[in-house]
This record gives structure tokens, C-alpha cells and sequence, in this order.
């Protein structure tokens, strides 16, 4: 038997079928795994409590011999999600002690469907970060090393999830991805993450960062773990007004490898300058890979492609200065002790700038200043034209026949914790460049782990697909995962 | 376009957070250098573009309009740093 917890929820799931496991055994081994990985700080808030219940739950519902795919799978939840009476606060101060009343609508499809959860996962700020160092429970650590034996960034925004599933302390997690907080995470770390198309997830009890942007998506071993969680969390939900009301494929039934004749587009526009030679070969072998499979590869051009992340961090920060306007000291989290005469106007400000983090604040005056009078139009609106343009390139190649994108995933391996502290903000966003623009066009991407590079570190392939082709874009990328054959995992040094 | 430290204090006033007089050029700095990778959309030509309101082209879709949430104070004030006989409290607001 495979140690328990390296099984991935496909293998879990057919053991606990069968009868070789239960739940229970199998979130014993999970939670002992948790408690063990400490050093790694992926979990913010730990819930063996909840997930005891919830285990033994699964195990009689096994039993009944009706239990659906992730019926008694332990898995980690990102701290951005509202679960209720469980800590829940974005890893921010200003969510000190906060204990929703309510769940968001993605948890609750995954507990009706019998999951159980391990506990809440660390990530940035507010989701605003690329390497989870903003987070208010300092940085989660990549359990993968290079021979400085540094700790390693797991990315961000959601490195609590991709530094658990990785470091086998949870069989999946859930993430979010506003700029690339889902994919590039996962290739830092060698596991599976898929965004999907904007509105297929509900964003209902997740904490808003950039609502026009937001998506949840899985976070998984691999892709078959990726087809079969997205499937749990999707689906119209009449809470979120964005979220489409259309059936829900069996994703995982359409993984049959079979990509022969797809059309598979390489954009020249992200070839970028100073392009690491190792990115530039993984890209290489990538198409190399879906052209033996039986596609057919096609240069494509996606002109507006340089303009994705300026216009991002207009649109993000402004919508983010917006939805984080709720946070006053009134109504949850944490208020500023007051000062003899200070009014409400201080108590606002003094909490918040006790509150926030230093990212967090620049990002909401950012989205102040661009939303104030007199810059609107030359900002915000200027930004939102360009988004119109960014995802009108998109069309056009999906009308001329092109069926998905290969791109990198990210522009390096994984860096330190602590390299990028003295870099100007403008170098830390540079992390999301190829991932920026399908969220700015509300499109699935997911992100493969392809290789290695000369340090030892994974990195990974990203694939776009149509929207709402969730289903076509993981069997490409089951194809492209069959052709890599990447199966190295950290060696245990926690 | 260059911020000064005057306009860095006007807006965070506007976004309700308090900066020490001392970090605002600091500030006003970070800003410019954000600012300025943002200035590239001045390169693009939107001449007849319309500004994106909907990723994914949807109808909202209306509800009856009836009660479907409600008489839960408890609920409501549970997380409230400071509650009172079912009310936020916050300092007086007017004189």
C-alpha cells in the first residue's frame, strides 16, 4: 500500500471505494502529516476537530455505497475562503479573531460532496502577493529546495495550498486566482492548478480581492485530481450574480489523452526579452510535446499582450480599494484603540493602518488615486479599454480555429524568501506576466509541471483554453502531462 | 505624471488610512514607480474602444422581489468589535 498520504484523490477515492482505507485512516495519517509539516507554515489554522467528524461522516456515507468522488478525501482550504465558525481571515490582521457565520457557496458544494477539511491554508495578504511573504502568518515555505538550501518561495497568492499539496499535507486544496495566485504557485511547486473560466465558480463567501477577476480553482497533484475537485466546486450559484448558469461536465470523464488534430497556438508576444534559456527550452520541448500527441501547432499573435499587467494593476487595485472599503472596524476584525477625542474618521484610519500590510495598503491607495476625481478616464477607464482590446486578441485566434495556448507558466523557478525585499513593487508583478492577461479575458489557464531546471527546481507549462472548454483544456493538458512524465517530489528535509 | 507628497497625503485620506508625515515621500515614491509602468496604456490605441464592463457577455439575472434573508442580529453582530442591545457601537458622529 502507498503511504496514505502521497495517494492522490483518484487513488484515495478508489481505495476508500473499495474498502482497503477509510476516511478515517486516511485523515489520521493527514492531520499526523500536518502537525508534522509546521516548519513549512502552509497551514494558518489547523482543524483536526472538523475533520474527525467530518471523516467518520464519510466513512458511514462510504458504506451506503453513495458516495460522491470526494466523499471522505482530506483536503486544505485556502484562508481567503468563509468557512463557518472556523478562522477565516485572509491572512490579514484586520480579520483578527474573525469567525464567519456562514460558508462560501465553493466549501459548502465540497462538504456536500463529503469532504473533509484539514484546516485553513496560509496565503498573501488579501491575495495581493506573489510569494506569500505579505501574509500577516509571515511566509509559507516551498517544501522543494536548491542546493543553497534556502526556504524557497511557494509563490503566491495561494502558497499555503500549493506548499500542502505538494509537501503531501493534503490530497488538494483549494485556491484563487486574480492574476495568476493559482498557476503560478503550482509550477513553483510542481503540482497541478487550474483557474477557470471567469463565473464557473461561484465567488460567493470568498473574500473579495478584484471581483471582475477572482476565480477559485483546485490545486491538485495532477489532472485527473484537478477534473474531478473542479467539478465539486462549479456551478451556478444564484448568490453570485457572475455565475454562469450552465451544467457542469463530468471533467474527468473527458481525459482520454486523445488531442489528435487540436489546434495548439504559440504566441510570439511572450518570448519576452531576457527570457531565462531554461523557460525558453521547457516552451520548446512543451510544443514538442503536443506536436508528437498529434496536434497541430500554429504561431499565433496576441498583440496587446505587453499591455496585460500595467492594465492589471489599474484594475485590481481600484476594484480592490473598493471591496476592501468594508474593512472599518465596525462590523468584524480588528479595531485601533482610540486616542482621548478621536472621532470615527480616526478610529477608520488608525485601524486600518494597523490593520493592513504594507502591500496591501499601497494597493488600495493605488486604486484610490486611479478612482479619484479627474484621473478616472485616464486611468481606470483607459485600463478597461485596454482589457476590451487584451481579450479581443483572444478571440480572434479562437475564431480563426486555434482550440488552446501554450505559454510558460512562469518567468523563473521558484526564488528565496527575502530575495526580492529590496525590489521595487514593479519586479515582484512581473511574476504574473503570463498569467495576467487570461484572467484580465475571463479565461481557463491551467498550469502543468513539465520539468526541472539546472537547480533542481519545477517549473511548469501554462495551457488557455475557450471559455467555458474546461473540459477540453484538462484533456490537452493530460496529454501534455502524459509527455512530460514529471513525477519528482520533494525530498522530506521538514 | 508625478506625485508629490501632498498629493500622496490627500489620498491616503481618501482611502481612510493614516500615514506618518515622515513615510509620505517614501510613498509618493512607490507610487511614481507604479505609476509609471502604468503610463504604458497611454501607448495604445482605444480610439472607439468601449470600456469593459462584463468578461463574459450575461444578462443579470432578476429574482422575485420578496424577503429572502433577514431577522438574524445575532448573526450579524457577532464578529462587531464593539456591540450593543443589537447595534454596531462606534465613537459619537455628532456633536
Amino acid at each position: 500500500m502507498t503511504e496514505l498520504t502521497r495517494l492522490t484523490i483518484a487513488g484515495a477515492r478508489d481505495a476508500l471505494r473499495r474498502g482497503d482505507i477509510t476516511s478515517v485512516e486516511l485523515t489520521d495519517a493527514l492531520n499526523a502529516a500536518v502537525d508534522g509539516g509546521d516548519r513549512l507554515n502552509a497551514y494558518a489554522h489547523k482543524t483536526p476537530d472538523v475533520a474527525a467528524k467530518q471523516a467518520k461522516a464519510a466513512d458511514e456515507r462510504l458504506k451506503s455505497g453513495e458516495a460522491p468522488d470526494l466523499c471522505g478525501i482530506p483536503l486544505g482550504i485556502k484562508d481567503l475562503f468563509c468557512t463557518e465558525g472556523v478562522a477565516s481571515q485572509a491572512a490579514s490582521r484586520i480579520l483578527d479573531g474573525f469567525k464567519p457565520q456562514y460558508e462560501s457557496t465553493v466549501t459548502s458544494q465540497l462538504f456536500r460532496d463529503g469532504a473533509v477539511m484539514l484546516g485553513k491554508l496560509n496565503m498573501d495578504e488579501f491575495a495581493m502577493g506573489s510569494s506569500n511573504e505579505t501574509s500577516t502568518y509571515g511566509a509559507a515555505v516551498n517544501p522543494w529546495r536548491d542546493e543553497t538550501g534556502a526556504d524557497l518561495t511557494p509563490g503566491g497568492s495561494s502558497g499555503g495550498s500549493a506548499s500542502a499539496v505538494a509537501a503531501d499535507l493534503c490530497l488538494g486544496a483549494t485556491g484563487t486566482d486574480t492574476g495568476g495566485s493559482i498557476r503560478q504557485p503550482a509550477a513553483f511547486t510542481g503540482i497541478t492548478g487550474i483557474k477557470p473560466t471567469y463565473g464557473r465558480c461561484s465567488r460567493w463567501g470568498i473574500i473579495a480581492f478584484a471581483s471582475s477577476l477572482d476565480q477559485a480553482g483546485p490545486m491538485t497533484r495532477d489532472v485527473r485530481d484537478a477534473a474531478i475537485m473542479l467539478r465539486a466546486m462549479s456551478g451556478h450559484d444564484p448568490k453570485d450574480s457572475t455565475s454562469a448558469d450552465l451544467p457542469v461536465p463530468d471533467f474527468e470523464a473527458m481525459l482520454t489523452g486523445d488531442i489528435r488534430g487540436k489546434v495548439i497556438g504559440i504566441p510570439r508576444e511572450y518570448r519576452m526579452e531576457g527570457m531565462p534559456a531554461e523557460i525558453e527550452q521547457l516552451w520548446t520541448d512543451g510544443i514538442a510535446m503536443l506536436k508528437d500527441a498529434g496536434a497541430e501547432i500554429r504561431d499565433i499573435s496576441l498583440p496587446h499582450t505587453k499591455y496585460a499587467l500595467p492594465a492589471y494593476y489599474v484594475i485590481a487595485p481600484a476594484e480592490a480599494s473598493s471591496n476592501l472599503a468594508r474593512y472599518d472596524g465596525v462590523r468584524f476584525g480588528h479595531r485601533a484603540k482610540l486616542g482621548q477625542g478621536d472621532g470615527i474618521t480616526e478610529m477608520y484610519e488608525k485601524t486600518r493602518a494597523e490593520g493592513f500590510g504594507h502591500e496591501v495598503q499601497r494597493r488600495v491607495m493605488v486604486g484610490t488615486y486611479v478612482l479619484s476625481a479627474g484621473f478616472y478616464d485616464a486611468y481606470y477607464n483607459r485600463a478597461r479599454k485596454v482589457r476590451a482590446l487584451i481579450k479581443r486578441d483572444f478571440d480572434q485566434v479562437f475564431a480563426e480555429g486555434v482550440d488552446a495556448i501554450l505559454t510558460p507558466a512562469t518567468p523563473s523557478s521558484a526564488f528565496a524568501l527575502g530575495a526580492m525585499k529590496d525590489a521595487d513593487p514593479v519586479q515582484m508583478y512581473l511574476n504574473d506576466v503570463f498569467t495576467v492577461t487570461v484572467n484580465l479575458a475571463g479565461l481557463p489557464g491551467i498550469s502543468v509541471p513539465a520539468g526541472l531546471d539546472a537547480k533542481g527546481l519545477p517549473l511548469g507549462l501554462q495551457l488557455i483554453g475557450r471559455p467555458w472548454e474546461e473540459g477540453d483544456l484538462l484533456n490537452t493538458a493530460y496529454a501534455l502531462e502524459q509527455a512530460a512524465g514529471f513525477v519528482s517530489k520533494p525530498e522530506k528535509w521538514w | 505624471m508625478s506625485i508629490d507628497t501632498d498629493t500622496a497625503r490627500r489620498v491616503a485620506k481618501l482611502a481612510r488610512i493614516r500615514v506618518e508625515e515622515e513615510a509620505l515621500p517614501a510613498l509618493a515614491s512607490e507610487f511614481n514607480t507604479i505609476l509609471g509602468f502604468i503610463e504604458q496604456l497611454n501607448e495604445v490605441d482605444v480610439d472607439g474602444v468601449e470600456p469593459m464592463t462584463s468578461v463574459t457577455p450575461m444578462h443579470l439575472k432578476r429574482r422575485d422581489d420578496v424577503v429572502t434573508d433577514g431577522s438574524q442580529p445575532e448573526k450579524v453582530l457577532a464578529n462587531a468589535p464593539d456591540a450593543r442591545e443589537g447595534f454596531f457601537a462606534v465613537p459619537k458622529v455628532v456633536e
